[in-house]
């Protein structure tokens, strides 16, 4: 503020009653604000910061790829973990080719009319649904009527269909960032529809696709509800490391319904095993968002636009 | 107008997903209509065994180490109860159900009615049910009289001190009531031999497994529940029973529960439908053999022969 | 145009051999097919939901009423069975009240501070971490309520049981802040700068731009945050499986254990065999959950909408 009278500095530049009480309202009140947000980053350290330190004394490789041993008082996790690997998979291979496309129609195609509309709503539901929702579905609908039986692919099945929603809204995100003009150019030289896309809309949008498919890993390998009914086992013998222990129509063991198992059913556990097991899973799903952010944080600082 | 593209490094990714993507789905849609891709590993054998939650830890001891002398044999264990097991075992699609109460006869029929098999059972140990306390809750025993007035829809005691129990150092001396989910075995023996078959009052905490009872009672001094002796821990107390107020109480032990004298004692089974075969029949065989039965000791159960001390 | 790297290898319309042609069309229709996709899933998960509670309705032992308003839930009794519901209704809007008297000023306390007070490079920090947050699946927050938790309200309350009420409110209100962080953000965020530059120029401190202009401008995109929030928690089903103590029961108090609807469902759905009144009555519960969820969503959205018409 370049105020170069002569006036008496002081005088003017005194502050009222009324602005002092204004900034000490807005002090206290950016103070408060702080305080509610570190106050939820705080239990999240503390949190990990105690799972780790209860863990600790079972963390280690040979836990990942050790078989349970002693009535799962000992040794480690690997079926859960290789189990939820096909889970995660599997229902990858389902959910994000129709994801994409599901995100491409909509954003690509889809005319503002109100059949497109009731798609917008249908995607926001089925998001809302609450897992157990999806999980009694997919035993009725997987499970029964499709007659696969409790099997990886029903319960892969219910995970897709769970976490389609995901991969759409980010998907959709990433194609509707990419500028109209890029589209208008390249229709202009005679390209069709989905020639524009493939050429030119999908690979500037690529970054936020993947996104989109790592967030889906990451959501699917937490869920418990939904595969504990409808493929996932107490305990299923596997050998240690083995990479292919399932097949589709088996069931197998998951990493979050193991933590569920060994923190709920199994007695005289080691104390350190069911916090490990909660490390392992709460890490790995930590790590794969990690890589969305890192993933997302490149493409912003590549955007060349 | 000057439009860069990023790169060609994300567009050979993209062609790469897509395809892998389409194929994938293509694989997949195959792999659906014939939902036995039985290519790989054809000489194992899978066992599924399906049911109580009392025996479900014993039957992955059992899986677990089976593994090591049938290598070749793969065991799918799942609990859900007694009633799911033989309800999936009436469908025929299990090979085994574990069981910690007998098959109703209305069971057995269906069983032969939706698969022309008779099921067969192997009773394959004891268990004691016990009702366990908090370490510090000066009570030793207690009578079936009692426990029914706890527990049933109707019954009157809500405090220690009705039980003439004063419990040191807690300031509320409401009993809390620890209790397993509808429809576990468990659940059923417990109403069916302590409360005549009435309800449970409502209210109490109903744990979905028989190690959260224990583990919920070791944290609460004024807490009472039940579950299987083999879940012990040495935060709580297991309670003798008297069959009446006023007659002797009995510990739950080994030879008490063999001899029934113990009153809540009860059998644990395993179903088949028909005479199995082949994996299935050397599982059984095996598991009634003294390795198996071993295990079963090791976990906390009577076996069901003296397995040489 | 003259740098798109792949002009050249897009063919003129001229020379597109039918089979590229065809490929086009047969790719667009799979593109369309997976867009009504959402649809088709959200009518199956009703569809299928529905079709495995019907029975339920020729049950003798099932009354509607009762099933809605009946506190007694003995499935499986010998000698009553007895479907009532009320107790678990309750015991899923108590604990959601819980969570969201937590949650919500939390929640839209940092939406505030993270969209209007801190520097860019804290902002970037946070949002990073309420993602992770998030991100944490639910069967980790139930394994913290049935340890962490459960351990510090017994040593702090003296309760005799740690896993109650208070337990199962708290672990739902940290889950179901990132949510409601998020999209309160996005609200702030959508209302246009020129209005914060006006109040700004007229001498406003950052407390008075929120307080006067940005709440009441952003109020729906608020509401749907609190809105999503809640859908959150009512649905959540394995935190509250583990950290609520599941006992049927009307809860006097922030230290007597609860029941959900979810929780019921989770707990029951493995043990009762398939096509009992008990199953039906499971996914008839299911139906209900559905419902609720589907009218909170799409409130959510309608409101949500409401200000971009604006």
């Amino acid at each position: 503020m370049p105020m170069t009278n002569n006036l008496d500095p002081a005088q003017r530049f005194t502050k009222t009653e009324f602005v002092v009480r204004k900034e000490r309202i807005q002090s206290i009140t950016k103070v408060l604000f702080a305080v509610m947000a570190i106050s939820m980053i705080i239990p999240l350290l503390l949190i990990i910061g105690y799972l780790f330190y209860h863990a600790l004394p079972s963390l280690s490789w040979e836990f990942l790829v050790e078989v349970p041993k002693k009535g799962m008082r000992d040794g480690g996790i690997w079926p859960a973990f290789v189990g939820t690997l096909y889970l995660v998979v599997i229902s990858l291979a389902i959910a994000a080719p129709v994801g994409v496309f599901a995100a491409v129609y909509l954003n690509e195609y889809a005319k503002d009319n109100w059949f497109n509309r009731i798609i917008h709503l249908a995607v926001i539901n089925l998001a809302g649904v609450p897992s157990i929702v999806h999980a009694l579905f997919g035993l009725g609908a997987f499970v029964y009527a499709a007659e696969f039986g409790y099997s990886i692919l029903s319960a892969a099945l219910t995970l897709a269909i769970m976490t389609l929603p995901v991969i759409i809204a980010s998907t959709r995100e990433a194609l509707a960032s990419v500028p109209m003009p890029f589209r208008e150019a390249c229709w202009n030289v005679g390209a069709s529809r989905w020639q524009t896309i493939r050429a030119v809309v999908v690979p500037n949008s690529i970054s936020g696709i993947l996104t989109g498919i790592i967030l889906q890993v990451s959501r699917a390998a937490g869920e418990t509800a939904p595969v504990m009914f409808t493929g996932a086992v107490f305990y299923k013998a596997v050998e240690r490391g083995e990479l292919f222990p399932y097949q589709l129509n088996e069931q197998c063991m998951a990493l979050s319904m193991h933590l569920y198992t060994v923190a709920t059913q199994v007695p005289n556990v080691k104390e350190s095993i069911p916090y490990a097991t909660a490390v392992v899973l709460l890490c790995s799903v930590l790590l794969v968002n990690a890589g969305a952010i890192a993933l997302r944080v490149w493409l912003r600082n590549h955007k060349k636009w | 107008m000057r439009i860069v593209n990023t790169t060609q490094v994300p567009r050979s990714l993209l062609h790469y997903t897509l395809k892998v993507a389409m194929i994938g789905c293509l694989i997949f849609s195959g792999c659906q209509s014939k939902n036995e891709p039985q290519e790989k590993k054809t000489k194992v054998v899978t066992i599924q065994v399906k049911g109580s939650d009392t025996l479900v830890n014993v039957a992955q001891a059992w899986a677990e180490e089976y593994k090591k002398i049938a290598p070749s044999v793969d065991v799918e264990v799942s609990g859900g109860g007694s009633g799911v097991g033989i309800a999936a075992l009436v469908k025929g699609t299990i090979d085994i159900a574990t069981a910690s109460r007998n098959m109703r006869p209305e069971e057995v029929e269906a069983a032969k009615r939706n698969t022309g098999k008779d099921a067969k059972e192997f009773t394959l140990g004891y268990d004691g049910l016990a009702i366990y306390v908090h370490k510090d809750n000066p009570m030793k025993e207690i009578s079936m009289d009692q426990l029914a007035a706890v527990f049933t829809e109707d019954g009157t005691f809500t405090k220690w001190s009705q039980l003439g129990v004063t419990i040191p150092n807690v300031d509320d001396d409401a009993i809390v009531r620890v209790s397993r989910q509808s429809s576990s075995g468990t659940y059923e023996f417990f109403r069916e031999h302590v409360l005549n078959k009435k309800d449970f009052k409502l209210g109490s905490r109903d744990m979905n497994g028989s190690k959260e009872v224990v583990e919920l009672i070791s944290n609460t001094k004024t807490a009472i529940g039940y579950s299987g002796m083999g879940y012990a821990t040495p935060a709580v107390k297991m309670l003798h029973i008297s069959p009446k107020t006023g007659e002797p109480a009995v510990p739950p032990t080994i030879e008490n529960t063999i001899t029934q004298k113990y009153p809540l004692a009860r059998s644990l089974h395993l179903y088949t439908l028909g005479q199995s075969q082949g994996a299935v029949q050397q599982f059984i065989d095996w598991i009634l053999s003294a390795a198996g039965q071993n295990i079963l000791k090791e976990n906390g159960y009577v076996p069901v022969q003296s397995t040489g001390n | 145009m003259n740098d798109m790297s792949e002009s050249d290898r897009l063919p003129t319309l001229p020379k597109r051999s039918v089979v590229s042609m065809a490929g086009e069309k047969l790719l667009e229709f799979i593109i369309r097919l997976s867009g009504i996709s959402a649809i088709v899933f959200v009518l199956a998960i009703f569809f299928f939901i529905f079709r495995e509670a019907a029975p339920i309705f020729f049950s003798e032992n099932f009354n509607l009423v009762k099933f809605l308003f009946n506190a007694e839930w003995y499935p499986t009794s010998v000698t009553n069975v007895r479907y009532g519901t009320l107790a678990l209704t309750v015991g899923s809007i108590s604990v959601t009240l819980l969570a969201m008297s937590i949650a919500v000023p939390f929640g839209l306390g940092s939406a505030v501070y993270i969209s209007e007070f801190c520097s860019p490079r804290l902002k970037e920090a946070l949002k990073i971490i309420i993602e992770l947050l998030a991100a944490i699946p639910s069967v980790v927050w139930g394994f913290i309520g049935l340890t962490v938790m459960s351990r510090t309200i017994i040593s702090l309350t003296g309760a005799p049981v740690g896993v109650n009420l208070l337990n199962g409110g708290l672990i739902l209100a940290l889950m179901s802040v990132p949510i409601i962080v998020s999209i309160a953000e996005d609200a702030l965020k959508a209302v246009p700068d020129s209005y914060r530059e006006a109040a700004l120029a007229l001498g406003a401190t950052n407390w008075q731009v929120v307080y006067r202009v940005l709440l009441p401008s952003a109020k729906n995109g608020l509401l749907a945050a609190v809105l999503l929030g809640i859908g959150r928690s009512v649905g959540e089903t394995m935190a509250v499986l583990m950290a609520t103590g599941h006992a049927v029961q009307i809860p006097h108090g922030l230290l007597d254990s609860v029941r959900t609807l979810t929780a019921n469902i989770a707990a029951e759905l493995g043990e009762a065999s398939a096509s009992s009144d008990h199953y039906h009555v499971l996914f008839l519960t299911g139906v209900l959950l559905f419902i609720l969820t589907f009218a909170v969503n799409l409130t959510a959205d309608f409101v949500i909408r409401g200000i971009r018409r604006k």
